[in-house]
């Protein structure tokens, strides 16, 4: 490393250039750009050099024990991040929506991206000994393709019309242009298994820094070292533990009193109180995520726009970020896209209360009066049946005859969600807005949960997809989200950011908005200081 | 007739906490359902037990959830124990197939975990308040049973019951002049734990979705929904806990006092 | 034969043929939950195709009767099969957790039970007394808050303010036994606290109704002290009443902890049941099901049958 980059390297440690200077000065010394980011993410936070050895402990919200260890079924945060720690996908998002290069090393595409290539890594290993290749890569995507696998990720593959591995590359042929295909191979559910886990979906063998060691569905994950892991900025502590610690307040509790590392979903209302612990750090990141109200518009009475707009002009955005989010958010304008995305239009107006505006569109869908039902369980979300109580109250402040009927937690995704045609939900949210948009408003979209026809909107959302101009491809994202805004089924009050906990021993921490925990890194890339 | 101070205490509280939930529309200061400030607010002048996770006074809160809390724990304990003790008292005097019959279904019902019971029924029944009720009763009948049968086993085999028999008193007669006086202690003394069971299994209903529909509201509940404050001493989950405690401790006091004054008349009686 | 060992071959006979009686109900009513496995598993993930593809790989498409006695069949010889969602054994599974299970039972059962009946008779000898009064008003006090804030009290205390403690209470295999102990004092603590009331006062309420009797008066004519008549005349008396409530709450302490078990992540078998529950994970809901009946059953036959032996009418019938 030349005199100048450790110059640079010290600047970043001391917190005084930011990534993007970082980036770009390391970029003129002859560094990648993907090289100079990782690097700075291990410098800027670091409070020294990582230190080797010891057990990271993170305890996470959402384990039971009928989690597996199959990467296709992950569906929540613990098995979620246990999948993260042993495994690797093909490319990473990083902090900023950039992709860092992981088992693929490089990506190029055709001038039309229809066609698509991954040069795979050399040099990488599984922790069974066998060398990763091109057909591990094309046997992993494939097993997703499959029904039989039931993989949270066929969405995403399905577009793919033909792939071949040949020699260390992996080609990918689409159905129709998507220039955002890299992104979808960052999803969590793509880690690249040995003959693409076909034999054993869940033996949870991977190529990540950490190999499972010891499983209990639904309880802990101990994972050890990975000896012949390729990457050296990676995998300091000897072992790493996922504990799953459902309740709130045993969380919190663990982590003041030492017992885990870092912890997920630190409820909004106690994080002043949890950041005035001693050695406990709270950590936030602004993401995709968001707390929804979803209307079925082809169901009465939510099939007349008046009525949708009049509920969507009832909600009090600012109280509910503020009570429900503990102000660790920020406000919804019923599309799913926020200034996590890139491409995002911050033009588009804030959409406030309004009880005199909401009144009049209430009068004039010309609504009977019969009390309009929200369904909601504590289930739908953090706070949901509190955020149905603020909604119901401002309603009925603008003469909006809205009410609750609680739902049982159990059984809310099955008979509640995309069957109610009034219900609380949520969104995880996606790394790039084709795919949120594919996913959920699609009109023949399998996830439409709300039930949005919109000819135009389909149009604007393929021509999009294969659009290479930023500034084209912009202007389309934009209409469609007011198309979306002024005409969907959608209310989307609020984006929640992340607001989790650690120790401030631990070292190397770099939040991410894509997810939790820096997007489920959070035990590869972190160390613990003596 | 003295009471004692202990009793009088119990039965002053019970009294107050009734009659102000009675009275919540007149004498609570907001609304039910009314946001009036921030989140987990301090008591203070205006909100005199502070406010709750999105911003209501709990004082008002408590108050309305006074009313369904207290009823519907009196009505399914008073169900539990009218249909528990009754049959108890038939299988341990019948005996026999009777008994027999009794006690293979009762021990059906609690051997099937109470989960996957309130599951199936939830799964059947519309979910309304009498539903609840009943839900509750019906569950918690079956312990009562099972107690008063084996007091009442007991009894049945003393000499005054088969001196009653052998008078060729009928069986009314034997369940409620001989077996109910003199089996009433424990049945008191389990009424006051029931009804405890019966507050706080309200809100651990709200789990299986039977629980009260918001924007009503139960203590329990209320203690559910503030739990995260509960260990940074926060009102909003201390005050109804406290409620919940208290009530329960002025009950069981109420029931202690009975009970030491039906032992008192049953030893008068048989002694 | 002696009677008494008939009664006692005849209850434990009834007893395995209620089993199966709730072995039915329990499959049928597990059957008619309501929600579908498949639905269940994929959650808001669920799109047709992927559900169409789960119900067929589950096989729930044959009929009820034929899948209730293979299920049996198999259950009897101890194979519960795969969980559906995680394709893990399912015996294998709950061994490990019902071990668990029964040793935080057993923990608190231990201490509860004996503190309990020591506090009912010392409270009934001082009946009305502050002794009684003292006993009664702090077992209250209690019983009368909500298991999880009794547990986030005890966390509060015990690690944070006097970090003695962890709140985190798992246990592995390979645990020493007094490592075990440590993990699970604070849910040992709460669930003692949560069964020691009813139990107290059961025992309290079941001496005093004896003591009224006038074999009593008459051991007390005879210039006992108070503690030996309770000890030697009221307490075998009271043994039916006082057993029947110790049982109610020692079955609850194995089937009923789940909310204790999900404070202090404890992996027992009440969260793999709730679990499993939400997931309509059948086969792991009936074999709980089934195994949480069993312990039920055991209990009461145990507490019968004490009943019997210590009823000096019913042991010597006329």
């Amino acid at each position: 490393m030349s005199e100048q980059m450790k110059d640079l390297v010290r600047l970043a440690a001391s917190g005084k250039i930011n990534r993007r200077a970082f980036v770009g000065r390391m970029g003129a010394l002859g560094l990648s750009a993907t090289t100079a980011s990782t690097m700075f993410g291990i410098v800027a936070h670091a409070e020294g050099a990582p230190v080797m050895g010891g057990t990271l402990r993170a305890g996470v919200q959402g384990g039971q024990s009928t989690d597996s260890l199959d990467p296709a079924l992950a569906a929540s945060d613990v098995p979620f991040m246990i999948n993260m720690t042993w495994g690797e996908t093909l490319v990473e998002l990083e902090p900023g929506g950039v992709l860092s290069m992981r088992v693929a090393e490089e990506v190029t595409s055709n001038a039309d991206a229809t066609e698509w290539k991954f040069k795979i890594r050399q040099g990488v290993t599984f922790h069974n000994g066998a060398p990763v290749t091109a057909e591990d890569v094309v046997a992993t995507l494939k097993r997703h393709t499959d029904d039989k696998a039931q993989s949270g990720a066929q969405g995403l593959v399905k577009g793919i019309a033909e792939m071949t591995a040949e020699g260390d590359t992996v080609t990918l042929k689409l159905a129709a242009a998507n220039a955002d295909l890299p992104f979808l191979m960052a999803d969590y559910h793509l880690i690249i298994q040995p003959g693409g886990g076909v034999d054993n979906p869940a033996a949870g063998i991977g190529c990540g820094a950490y190999m499972v060691k010891e499983f209990e569905p639904g309880v802990r994950c101990v994972m050890e070292k990975n000896p012949n892991y390729w990457d050296k900025t990676r995998g300091f502590a000897d072992v790493v533990e996922v504990l799953s610690i459902n309740d709130n307040t045993a969380r919190t509790a663990a982590i003041t009193a030492g017992q885990i590392h870092m912890m997920t979903r630190v409820d909004p209302k106690i994080a002043e109180m949890l950041a005035s612990a001693e050695g406990v750090v709270i950590e936030r990141a602004a993401g995709p995520g968001h707390y929804v109200f979803i209307m079925h518009c082809d169901k009465a009475p939510f099939d007349n726009n008046d009525l949708r707009m009049a509920l969507k002009l009832s909600v009090k955005r600012a109280e509910m970020v503020e009570k429900i989010l503990g102000g660790m958010g920020s406000m919804g304008n019923d599309f799913p896209i926020n200034a996590a995305y890139p491409l995002f239009d911050e033009t588009i107006p804030q959409r406030e209360f309004d009880a005199a505006k909401a009144a009049e569109h209430y009068k004039a869908s010309g609504h009977d009066g019969s009390p309009i039902v929200l369904q909601v369980a504590p289930a739908a979300f953090p706070g949901a049946v509190d955020a149905a109580n603020l909604f119901v109250a401002s309603a009925n402040e603008a003469g909006i005859p809205l009410t609750i009927k609680l739902e049982p937690d159990d059984g809310y995704w099955s008979n509640v969600w995309n069957v109610a045609p009034f219900c609380a939900s949520y969104w995880g949210g996606r790394p790039v807005q084709d795919q949120m948009y594919s996913t959920a408003y699609l009109s023949t979209a399998d996830w439409n949960d709300t039930k949005f026809v919109d000819a135009n909107f389909d149009a604007l959302l393929v021509a999009a997809r294969g659009e290479l101009d930023p500034v084209k491809r912009k202007a389309q994202y934009s209409e469609m989200a007011n198309i979306l805004r002024d005409t969907g089924g959608l209310i989307c009050p609020m984006f929640n950011d992340w607001v989790e906990g650690r120790r401030a021993e631990v070292g190397g921490w770099q939040a991410n908005p894509a997810g939790t925990l820096m997007d489920g890194k959070a035990l590869v890339k972190c160390w613990l200081n003596a | 007739m003295r009471i004692p101070f202990s009793a009088l205490l119990g039965l002053a509280v019970m009294g107050l906490m009734l009659l102000s939930s009675v009275l919540a529309q007149w004498v609570a200061p907001y609304g039910l359902n009314e946001t009036v400030g921030k989140v987990w607010e301090n008591p203070s002048a205006t909100f005199w037990l502070g406010t709750d996770q999105i911003g209501r006074d709990i004082l008002s809160r408590l108050l309305y959830g006074g009313q369904v809390t207290i009823f519907v724990a009196a009505a399914s304990s008073a169900l539990a124990f009218s249909m528990g003790a009754f049959f108890g008292f038939l299988a341990a005097v019948r005996g026999g197939w009777v008994d027999t019959t009794l006690s293979r279904i009762v021990d059906v019902m609690m051997a099937v975990p109470s989960l996957i019971v309130a599951l199936v029924v939830l799964s059947v029944l519309p979910l309304t308040l009498p539903t609840l009720i009943l839900v509750m009763g019906v569950l918690d009948s079956t312990r009562v049973f099972r107690l008063s049968r084996a007091v009442a086993a007991d009894i049945a085999v003393m000499d005054y019951v088969e001196a009653a028999k052998l008078r060729g008193e009928g069986q009314s007669w034997i369940i409620f002049r001989e077996i109910l006086p003199n089996a009433m202690s424990p049945l008191v003394a389990e009424f006051g734990m029931r009804f405890i069971f019966a507050v706080l299994f309200i809100s651990t209903l709200s789990f299986l979705g039977l629980g009260i529909q918001p924007p009503d509201t139960d203590w329990g509940g209320m203690v559910r929904e503030n739990k995260e404050g509960l260990i940074y001493g926060k009102s909003a989950a201390m005050v109804p806990a406290a409620a919940i405690a208290v009530l329960a401790i002025a009950v069981n006091t109420v029931a202690d006092w009975i009970l030491s004054r039906t032992s008192s008349l049953k030893g008068g009686r048989n002694g | 034969m002696h009677p008494l060992i008939t009664l006692v071959v005849q209850r434990i006979a009834l007893g395995l043929i209620l089993l199966l009686a709730v072995s039915v109900l329990i499959f049928l009513g597990v059957e008619a939950l309501p929600g579908d496995t498949a639905q269940a598993i994929l959650g808001q993930g669920a799109t047709p195709e992927t559900l169409a593809n789960m119900r067929e790989s589950l096989g729930l498409n044959e009929p009820a009767i034929s899948r209730y006695f293979t299920w049996l069949g198999h259950a009897l010889t101890g194979d519960f099969g795969v969980a559906l969602t995680n394709k893990i054994d399912i015996a294998q599974a709950i061994g490990q957790r019902l071990g668990n299970t029964l040793f935080l039972a057993a923990c608190a059962g231990v201490i509860a039970v004996p503190f309990a009946i020591g506090l009912g008779l010392l409270a009934a000898r001082h009946n009305g007394r502050w002794p009684d009064k003292l006993i009664s008003g702090v077992t209250l006090a209690a019983i009368s808050l909500p298991e999880f804030v009794a547990a986030y009290f005890v966390i509060y205390l015990l690690t944070q303010v006097f970090p003695v403690l962890q709140p985190v209470s798992m246990v592995f295999p390979g645990m020493g036994f007094l490592e075990r102990l440590h993990a699970v004092a604070l849910p040992v603590i709460v669930l003692v606290m949560v069964v020691l009331a009813h139990m107290m006062r059961m025992t309290r309420a079941a001496i005093l109704n004896v003591m009224q009797s006038p074999y009593i008066e008459t051991a007390e004519l005879k210039g006992l002290s108070p503690m030996q008549v309770i000890w030697r005349h009221a307490l075998p008396n009271a043994v039916a009443p006082i057993v029947s409530v110790v049982v109610i709450n020692l079955a609850y302490l194995v089937v009923g902890v789940v909310v204790v078990e999900v404070v202090f992540s404890y992996n027992a078998l009440g969260q793999y049941l709730v679990d499993h529950v939400t997931k309509r994970d059948l086969p792991v809901v009936q074999a709980v099901g089934l195994i949480f009946a069993a312990v039920y059953i055991g209990l009461n036959i145990f507490a019968d049958v004490v009943g019997i032996v210590a009823n000096p009418r019913l042991r010597h019938p006329k």
